[in-house]
């Protein structure tokens, strides 16, 4: 699905050679500042490379018209980010975008629930707590049916243990059924091992270690 | 200027009292600024007095090109404040765009304001044109600082929500819609604040001026409501010009947040 090539970027990132299988779940698994976040934000074009290939779907990311491939391969940022309004708002702001799935309020009720939200929609999103912040940022993502991968950035890092396992496997459950592909980064071992088909490890993949010392 | 009442230089000299008195105010409570007041007071009164001598001329001499000199001169002086009132950074398009905003912003509002409004004949009479070309690119001046500086503000502090937008496959346009909307109101709150107050507050610029120079009251009210709309215009044109090509900076050709 995506291919890297002698990919550099300034001297956080350098990757000879990477694949990232189609439908999978893949984890990336680092320590922090080992350049995660940096890598998945190349995925969907919101960093470019200084040198090197990123190839999607067998075409050159710089090739794509980068809004119309974040359509495709939506991210969700490592900082929950709400807009001004209320959680309904919140929820559908991603879908304003790709125009193309409706949601009525039953189905971002269901939502809430799948999340383990005890919110109303037209609660200030504001107002949230951080956690709460973090679920409907997650949901905002998976409202969007018109992506063929995503990615996330340690979706549940703000998250107790019960609810990161429910919020998880109705995640991979998603995926799973709809036959998409997602790329996530978290700091958990136990929750890498349990939902991913695969886990990439950042270490093993840079390059920059023995160029750098 | 037939009975408008005269004052002598003596006369005048004494309400120079009003700078003193706020020297020593600003002295006895030990507030840095006395530099700043004698040579914004300086400055005010040599640039009034050397306006005055030129316009004396330009009267006399009714000539489309001193008109059209010294709009052109306004229009400088107005982008170079702009230039400098913004504290903040701003790359050289962000510069472009102002002063391409500016000029054709307060021009087409001028335009139509001199040839379907007021109709004034020579389109050069000083007397007309240099007075309202002030008034629209002054207050459209004050306009665009403002929407500048909101606009920058807006892309620093929500910078993190324009890139949460963008990940999920908004237009830089799309992200950048509530910092866009905000900028533009702040830029154009100040004029609508003044239709506002308008004829209780203040008898501002024009309307002063006409009642001073001798014509009735009514006409003189005519001729502020006219300008009032005028400003407006002129204001809301040149920031929205600005704002729709200047949030584009912000961005480079890969859709991303520079910087
Ligand atoms: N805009 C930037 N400019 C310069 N350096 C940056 C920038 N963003 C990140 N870095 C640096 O790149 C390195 C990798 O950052 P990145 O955010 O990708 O790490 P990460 O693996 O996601 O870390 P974490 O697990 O803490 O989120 C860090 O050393 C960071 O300081
Ligand atoms: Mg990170």
């Amino acid at each position: 699905m995506f291919t890297f090539s002698n990919v550099q970027y300034k001297d956080i990132l350098k990757i000879e050679k990477l694949t990232f299988q189609d439908k999978q779940i893949i984890c990336l698994f680092g320590e922090s500042g080992s350049g995660k976040s940096t890598l998945l934000k190349m995925l969907n074009g919101m960093l470019t490379q200084d040198s090197g290939k990123i190839f999607y779907k067998e075409r050159l990311i710089d090739d794509y018209d980068p809004v119309e491939l974040r359509k495709k391969v939506v991210m969700l940022g490592q900082d929950p980010v709400m807009f001004q309004g209320t959680v309904r708002e919140n929820l559908l702001f991603g879908l304003k975008f790709t125009g193309k799935s409706e949601a009525d309020d039953s189905k971002l009720k269901e939502l809430l629930k799948d999340l383990r939200l005890e919110k109303n929609l037209e609660d200030d999103a504001d107002q949230l707590s951080g956690g709460e912040k973090q679920r409907v940022a997650f949901g905002r993502v998976l409202l969007m049916e018109a992506a063929e991968v995503y990615l996330l950035d340690e979706p549940t890092s703000a998250l107790d243990e019960e609810t990161e396992t429910k919020v998880m496997s109705v995640f991979t459950q998603h995926i799973k059924r709809e036959g998409k592909s997602a790329i996530f980064v978290t700091h958990s071992k136990e929750v890498a091992e349990k939902y991913a088909d695969q886990i990439i490890y950042m270490n093993e993949v840079l390059a920059n270690e023995e160029i750098s010392e | 200027m037939n009975n408008m009442l005269d004052i002598t230089l003596l006369q005048l000299i004494s309400a120079y009292i009003f700078i003193i008195i706020l020297l020593a105010i600003v002295r006895w409570r030990k507030i840095p600024r006395e530099k700043e007041i004698i040579i914004a007071t300086l400055r005010m009164t040599i640039q009034l007095v050397l306006v005055g001598y030129l316009l004396v001329y330009i009267f006399e001499n009714e000539n489309w090109i001193y008109s059209v000199l010294v709009i052109t001169v306004m229009e400088t002086f107005a982008v170079y404040n702009i230039f400098k009132r913004t504290k903040k950074e701003m790359n050289a398009d962000l510069k472009k765009i102002i002063a391409v905003a500016m000029v054709s912003g307060t021009l087409a509002a001028f335009l139509y304001f001199n040839f379907i409004v007021v109709q004034f004949s020579p389109w050069y009479d000083p007397r007309y044109f240099i007075p309202i070309a002030g008034m629209l690119i002054g207050n459209s001046m004050t306009g665009i600082t403002l929407g500048v500086s909101a606009l920058i503000e807006g892309f620093s502090s929500r910078k993190k929500e324009v890139e949460a937008a963008l990940m999920l496959g908004a237009t830089p346009n799309q992200a950048s819609q509530g910092i866009v909307n905000h900028a533009f109101d702040s830029a154009i709150l100040p004029t609508i604040n003044s239709m506002v107050g308008m004829g209780i507050v203040f008898l501002p610029g024009m309307m002063t001026g006409v009642i001073l120079s001798g014509a009735g009251p009514l006409d003189a009210i005519k001729y502020q409501i006219a300008i009032m709309l005028g400003i407006t215009g002129s204001v809301s044109l040149s920031v929205i010009i600005f704002l729709y090509y200047g949030y584009k900076t912000f961005f480079n050709k890969r859709a991303q947040l520079k910087l």
